[in-house]
């Protein structure tokens, strides 16, 4: 299937505006080599942003002559949108150069915040969801977008816990950022199922509940399982496994409600070989087809 | 204490309580579930450490390194998104971290380590034709003058230990048997196209090449390093692309 897989869509030059609605791969450094050699069949790759704000060596090398075959997705996970003081506006600037020089047809945050003060924790932290946050999120987004002068899409969160202070469901809070600010809906099927599991939420219900009109990407991961103090599941979205079961089988409910769009298989822990990689995003480009030719 | 205030303070102490103000939807301790984020930053910090340093990992053992590592997170926590930064100051503190203490060279191959990471990532620069070179060596007359620009991915260490044999030792199944850590090195680390690669000089040659990379010409760089082989040296930086820029010094009257 690797060689002989037929190339579905049209429209999947590097050069076009918007990301094609097939499947893409994380670009991971350890296959640089692998995808300039074998040239595979892919939709687009997506790397985070904050891995290439280095002035030169081999990753601008590779992403350079990779950009020039394949569209890209810039996935930032160092903004910190919801961060209670200001954005960094030394990192915003970082971003704006980044974006300029590989003209990305896609470019994406987190719905979460990770540094405070001068510490950057390396993670995706939780927000209140409350008419404070809602406001602080809406404009630290309605800055990047100005900064960036391109709307942005936005990420829904895996999370562990709530906050007693949270007045808004976080479908609402999404709704809501996505009607004031305009900017779009990275849907994360995997974070949606997670966060459901762990907050005792419909995910059908949840994914009904999200302005599905303004998916503009999806992505599919795998997940751990721990377990609370009541011994109840904890999934924990880690990156590190194939995409479960359940991900999938609701992968396919959100396509038959938004129909074919760019979606993004992500590995970051136990990366397996690109083969491995290549025959997820096959899978999702199959469903990808099926969507398309049922809308 | 604002809120993400006392999250970050409980993410990075982990002596201190789960933050008030959570729950959960079916009543579980909230602490159960704020453990995954402490695990997580703990986890990302350590494993940014452990990906940056093999060398010092090896070197320790892997679980000596994550405690080691551990401790330099609650006191060094990233202050800035950009990850290949972080650990820069780790060799420091591995100078002043006692149970380390018994490996004296540590540090130092730590700082090597962290030199090739800088190196893997600075600036792109042209390197000048052998040509060039040629033609501006070839002139005895103005050669006290010249001054030398090396690629922006240069960096020297002088160590007091084998650092450079010691790192050596791990990309292959050599042991460090046959090294006297105790035997000092002057280390050339630099970019060649896509690859970083590491160089042992003898104290006349690193003395030379760090003059020159100071912006001496290459009269004085030479008058004030000991005996060495310059034409071996220069051979060294044309063949391995480290020289981007001739030109020369402008001498006042």
């Amino acid at each position: 299937m690797t060689t002989s897989y037929e190339p579905a869509f049209p429209g999947t030059q590097a050069a076009s505006v918007e990301l094609p609605p097939r499947a893409g791969l994380g670009l991971k450094t350890g296959h640089f080599k692998q995808v300039l050699g074998s040239r595979p069949d892919i939709g687009f790759f997506e790397v985070h942003a904050e891995n290439y704000m280095v002035d030169g060596g081999p990753f601008h090398h590779f992403l350079g002559l990779i950009r020039e075959q394949y569209p890209l997705s810039l996935h930032g996970v160092g903004l910190s949108i919801g961060t209670e003081g200001k954005l960094d506006a030394t990192h915003l600037l970082r971003l704006a150069e980044l974006i300029e020089r590989y003209q990305p047809q896609a470019f994406s945050e987190h719905l979460a915040w990770s540094s405070h003060g001068p510490v950057f924790l390396n993670d995706l932290l939780p927000l209140a969801y409350d008419a404070p946050t809602l406001d602080r999120v809406c404009a630290h987004i309605g800055q990047v977008q100005d900064t960036l002068k391109r709307p942005m899409l936005l990420e829904n969160p895996a999370t562990y816990l709530a906050f007693q202070r949270s007045t808004l469901d976080e479908t609402d809070f999404i709704s809501e950022v996505i009607r004031r600010t305009g900017c779009g809906l990275l849907l994360d099927v995997n974070n949606l199922y997670v966060s459901c599991i762990n907050h005792q939420r419909d995910p059908l219900a949840y994914l009904d509940a999200l302005p599905l009109q303004a998916v503009g990407e999806i992505h599919l991961a795998g997940f751990a399982e721990d377990s609370d103090s009541l011994g109840d599941r904890l999934l924990i979205d880690d990156h590190g496994a194939p995409i479960d079961l359940a991900v999938l089988a609701l992968y396919r409910q959100a396509l038959e409600r938004v129909g074919p769009v760019a979606t993004l298989i992500e590995r970051d822990n136990q990366v397996p070989a690109f083969n491995v990689l290549l025959a997820e995003a096959h899978q999702a480009d199959a469903l990808l087809l099926s969507a398309g030719r049922s809308t | 204490m604002s809120s993400q205030a006392a999250f970050t303070a409980a993410l990075l102490d982990i002596r201190q309580p789960c933050p008030e103000g959570l729950c959960s939807a079916n009543g579980a301790d909230p602490a159960s579930r704020f453990a995954v984020y402490r695990n997580n930053v703990q986890g990302s910090l350590i494993n940014a450490l452990a990906d940056a340093y093999p060398v010092v990992r090896q070197l320790v053992g892997d679980e000596f390194f994550r405690a080691m590592a551990a401790v330099h997170v609650q006191t060094s926590a990233p202050h800035s998104p950009l990850m290949s930064g972080y650990g820069a100051d780790l060799a420091d503190f591995i100078e002043g971290f006692e149970p380390a203490s018994s490996l004296p060279y540590l540090a130092d191959v730590a700082r090597l380590e962290r030199l090739r990471t800088v190196a893997y990532h600075a600036a792109d620069a042209h390197p000048l034709g052998h040509e060039q070179i040629a033609a501006a060596l070839a002139d005895p007359q103005s050669l006290d003058g010249l001054c030398i620009t090396l690629h922006p991915s240069t960096h020297l260490l002088d160590s007091a230990f084998a650092v450079v044999a010691i790192w050596a030792a791990h990309q292959t199944d050599m042991t460090l048997a046959e090294i006297d850590p105790n035997q000092g090195q002057c280390a050339l680390v630099l970019r060649n196209g896509l690859e970083v690669e590491v160089f042992s000089l003898d104290r006349g040659a690193f003395t030379f090449i760090r003059n020159v990379h100071n912006g001496q010409p290459l009269g004085q760089a030479l008058a004030c390093a000991p005996t060495f082989d310059i034409a071996q040296t220069l051979a060294l930086l044309i063949s391995h692309v480290a020289i981007i820029r001739l030109h020369h010094d402008k001498v006042l009257p």
